[in-house]
């Protein structure tokens, strides 16, 4: 198959970036898109030009490194399907496929379509985790029964891999998805409760802080989640939060 | 370098003496502390945010080091323990299925086939449950049964079912405990986290680790950070074979920095093929899937008998569900009555190979075997509907409930493999091939997880110490946090108790300096080369040598001529590898070059350990030693050892030290799983 692709170059933070077109052919169906843009950058690199930077690690869908807009949507065209799983086979032959960086205040551009993300770390540093130390010495796992329903939803929740898909496809920009996941897990779980509120407080205290916007309910960040992560959550974080705010806790 | 003997000598693991069961209790009884006051004092680095290294970050703050943490990715949780699915194991004997600490030690001292130090190996099963426990506080939601108590499964080697797991993320959610204790260490200050930032080399003063160089991946500039200890987390090295289940980055940089600066390497031979990945596609191909050992609880791997099934299938005259039960062969279930389809990773593989090898293979390629549904479908979907209580339920509905059960158990997987290859695996088998997965091999290591190097520390899979020559299923992510969490936190303050009158480490030494330089130099070298061949073009070239001559089966021949042809490729890669860009910006190719450069190093050495090896055990087998039914042959008196290779300058001519290995709990026996 042949294509031809419209990517977005940027030099850094500062440059002001536009898009650049490459033709590419003899791809096949079974290549993944990321393998795609390897057999680019072979191409380019051995014209002597700049290769076109992108993240990506794992290439099996769980590590959440890999980014890329494609065609206008977070991971591109597939439903629940990172960057790293989706094949070529999704295209037709003779398309045009624009790719761009995840785009975010929040997400400066570190060079071509990487983006910095490390204001997710800094909102799990502000809250999401149990604090428990890990030398001492905890109860038998068994001595705390969760109810398989509570577990199964706070698994669902816990499978956010941090991606960044939600914040790139809201028009506001906004991360809940992404917080209300992990504010989500905890929640449900018996381990959670003692911080509760106060985790709650401080992740959204953080989130706004890195500068993401508002949710407005459109819910298409539930849509491009390449794992599935339910709106549900946000609804959850959003009791709790006023919850606390009420409450004073 | 620090000095090194030049001739081979015996290693000392500085085992605790006393009775196995109390060795560790009473190491840790007796090994000097560091009182909180003295250890603000102290700094540690830790490399790597793996499972292990996020574990041991966390776990050294929280006891009130200060801790620099270092990792390549653009975040500690995207560590390549993110990706293990099936499970960890824990002798918490729940099921009432007659597990203990003992037993699951013996399973894998036998699982690794006699090559694994005793005393390591009995600690991990000890300290085994703890790692449940603390888990379990930290919210990670394993899954769980309709009482609300935790669930488990079987994993290849062992008759019970100690496998603690969360669907096929046992690894993601694990990690992402780590990574949450980390956070919260990282929000008290007491850790300071350098992501997307890859350690250069190792700093060695007087004799002992003091910190090392760093290379900041976005700006490209050169760090040193001084420390009074050093503590390599860094992960396996299967990506020398290029296509393995490791992620992209994954690479063996950190330890041969160390490697090259005194630290050896033992057993770099043993690598661990893993028998159920999705097959090679393409040219183009950058990795290799895997799916899950946990498949092979309820999946059963076939090949057709006839020779003309096997050609109708490659032509696509017939599906594989049109071969009827007769002109299968179940070929695990064939040779191995008692373990069936859940014999050890190093057999399942081999006895692929052989299969395939004698013209059986399934795909075009003829490496491929089934790894079929089709009777769980079934056996799943008669429950579920006398649970149900429907009555005479018809073939398609006890599919459809079959499929349900499934796809609760195993549901990302079956899709992952569907995204893949376009097959819908609940409707016809997949196919699976053995791909390289993880690296038993690693730094050499004592008892307290030191390597030869003074100060220098090695978790996890970047050390050797507890697998032996084969690892079970879900023992990785077991031995990556008893690392971090209960050993290495514990052993390393006997060292640093001499460090707390120190003061801080000062990195204007001439020995920083002259590492940086050497950081410095070999950048320029790469960047100004003027070479014209990618560095993925060098990379796929040695996976190929890997893989074909040091792979899973090897022979001397082979090996000999694997060890000339990646000579030839390293003077290759020096002078004509093409590297863009600049030292001071974000340049993924340069970081590649970097770690390709060191993994080629690493293959010569791999292939002169794997000749002098003269053995089959576990993950290394040899052709020239196999029983008459092809099945490894050990050779107890000449073998019973940890090879420890010391670095002269040229990978392959490294100096070889032997730790003897002394099985004083457990009698030597040919492993049988028949």
């Amino acid at each position: 198959m042949d294509f031809t692709l419209k990517i977005w170059r940027q030099d850094g933070p500062q440059d002001e970036g536009r898009m650049e077109t490459y033709p590419i052919s003899d791809i096949t169906g079974d290549m993944s898109f990321l393998e795609m843009m390897d057999v680019l950058n072979d191409k380019i690199i051995r014209d002597g030009q700049d290769p076109v930077a992108f993240d990506h690690d794992c290439r099996e869908g769980i590590c959440g490194m890999c980014s890329m807009f494609i065609n206008g949507e977070a991971h591109g065209p597939n439903r629940k399907t990172t960057t790293c799983q989706l094949h070529m086979r999704s295209f037709k032959d003779g398309d045009t496929i624009y790719i761009e960086p995840w785009r975010a205040a929040a997400f400066p551009v570190v060079k071509d379509l990487a983006v910095d993300r490390s204001a997710f770390d800094r909102i799990i540093q502000s809250g999401g985790y149990v604090s428990v130390n890990s030398s001492g010495n905890p109860l038998d796992a068994n001595a705390i029964p969760v109810p398989k329903d509570d577990a199964d939803e706070a698994f669902n929740a816990a499978t956010c891999i941090g991606c960044g898909a939600c914040v790139a496809t809201c028009k506001n920009a906004s991360a809940m998805l992404f917080v209300s996941a992990k504010v989500s897990q905890l929640a449900l779980l018996p381990q959670g409760q003692p911080e509760r509120m106060n985790r709650v407080q401080r992740m959204v205290d953080q989130m706004d802080k890195e500068g993401f916007g508002n949710c407005t309910n459109t819910g298409a960040c539930e849509v491009e989640c390449p794992k599935g992560i339910s709106l549900d959550n946000i609804a959850r974080m959003n009791r709790d939060y006023l919850k606390s705010q009420v409450t004073g806790e | 370098m620090t000095d090194m003997p030049k001739h081979s000598v015996s290693l000392d693991a500085k085992t605790p003496e006393g009775p196995l069961a109390d060795k560790w209790k009473n190491h840790k009884n007796s090994i000097r502390l560091v009182n909180p006051a003295n250890k603000r004092l102290i700094d540690v680095i830790v490399v790597g945010t793996g499972l292990a290294g996020s574990s041991a970050a966390a776990s050294l703050a929280e006891m009130g080091y200060n801790v620099k943490a270092f990792c390549f990715q653009d975040s500690p949780r995207r560590a390549h323990s993110i990706a293990a699915q099936g499970g960890i194991n824990a002798a918490k004997n729940y099921q009432n299925d007659g597990d203990s600490v003992h037993r699951l030690f013996y399973d894998t001292i036998k699982g690794g086939d006699y090559r694994s130090r005793e005393s390591n190996v009995y600690r991990l099963a000890e300290v085994s449950a703890n790692i449940i426990d603390q888990c379990v506080s930290q919210g990670v939601p394993f899954a769980r049964d309709y009482g609300g108590l935790l669930d488990n499964r079987s994993f290849g080697g062992v008759q019970v079912s100690r496998t603690f797991y969360a669907k096929g993320q046992t690894g993601q959610q694990l990690l992402l405990g780590a990574y949450s204790a980390l956070s919260r260490q990282v929000s008290k200050g007491k850790v300071t986290m350098y992501s997307r930032h890859e350690m250069m080399d190792v700093v060695v003063v007087d004799g002992k680790a003091r910190g090392i160089i760093a290379r900041n991946l976005v700006t490209g500039e050169i760090e040193r950070h001084g420390a009074h200890a050093v503590v390599l987390c860094s992960g396996g090295y299967g990506n020398v074979f290029f296509l393995s289940t490791n992620a992209m980055g994954s690479n063996v940089s950190a330890a041969w920095k160390a490697h090259r600066r005194g630290a050896y390497m033992a057993n770099p031979c043993y690598t661990q093929i893993h028998p159920t990945c999705i097959p090679v596609s393409g040219h183009y191909q950058s990795k290799l899937t895997l799916m899950s050992e946990s498949l092979r609880n309820d999946g059963r791997i076939w090949v057709p008998k006839e020779k003309s099934d096997v050609e109708a299938l490659r032509n696509g005259s017939i599906r594989p569900t049109d071969i009827p039960e007769e002109r299968r062969d179940y070929y695990l279930e064939r040779r191995y009555p008692a373990f069936g389809n859940l014999v050890p990773r190093d057999v399942a593989s081999r006895a692929a190979k052989e299969r395939c090898d004698a013209g059986f293979g399934v795909n075009e390629a003829g490496e491929a075997v089934f790894l079929d549904y089709a009777s769980a479908i079934e056996r799943y979907g008669k429950t579920e509907a006398n649970v149900k209580g429907i009555e005479n339920p018809s073939a398609e509905k006890i599919r459809e409930l079959g499929e349900e059960v499934v796809k609760a158990k195993y549901g990302n997987l079956f899709q992952m493999y569907e995204q893949i290859t376009a097959d819908n695996p609940y409707k016809t088998p997949m196919r699976i091939y053995p791909a390289v997965h993880y690296t038993m091999g690693g730094l050499w290591v004592d008892y307290n997880l030191q390597t030869t190097v003074p100060g220098l520390y090695a978790c996890g899979e970047a050390n050797f110490s507890d697998h032996g020559a084969n690892r079970l299923g879900a023992s990785a992510l077991m031995q990556g946090l008893a690392d971090g969490y209960f050993v290495l936190p514990y052993t390393v303050g006997d060292y640093l108790a001499d460090d707390i009158r120190t003061g801080a480490i000062s990195t204007d030494s001439p020995e920083f300096e002259a590492a940086e330089k050497g950081v410095t130099d070999r950048i320029q070298h790469l960047l100004g080369n003027n070479g014209k061949t990618p560095v993925d073009d060098f990379h796929r070239r040695l996976g190929r040598i890997m893989w074909n001559e040091c792979g899973m089966s090897r022979n001397e021949k082979g090996l000999t001529q694997a060890i000339a042809d990646i000579q030839a490729l390293r003077a290759e890669f020096e002078r004509d590898v093409r590297v863009p860009g600049r030292a001071d910006q974000f340049n993924p190719e340069l970081d590649k070059a970097g770690r390709v450069a060191d993994l080629i190093d690493l293959g010569e050495l791999m292939c002169k350990d794997a000749l002098e090896r003269k053995e089959s055990c576990g993950g290394h087998f040899r052709e020239e030693y196999q029983t008459p039914e092809g099945e490894a042959l050990r050779d107890d008196e000449g073998h019973t050892h940890v090879s420890a290779w010391a670095f002269t300058g040229v990978p392959s001519e490294a100096v070889h030290h032997k730790e003897e290995l002394n099985f004083e709990n457990v009698e030597l026996k040919t492993r049988s799983y028949k």
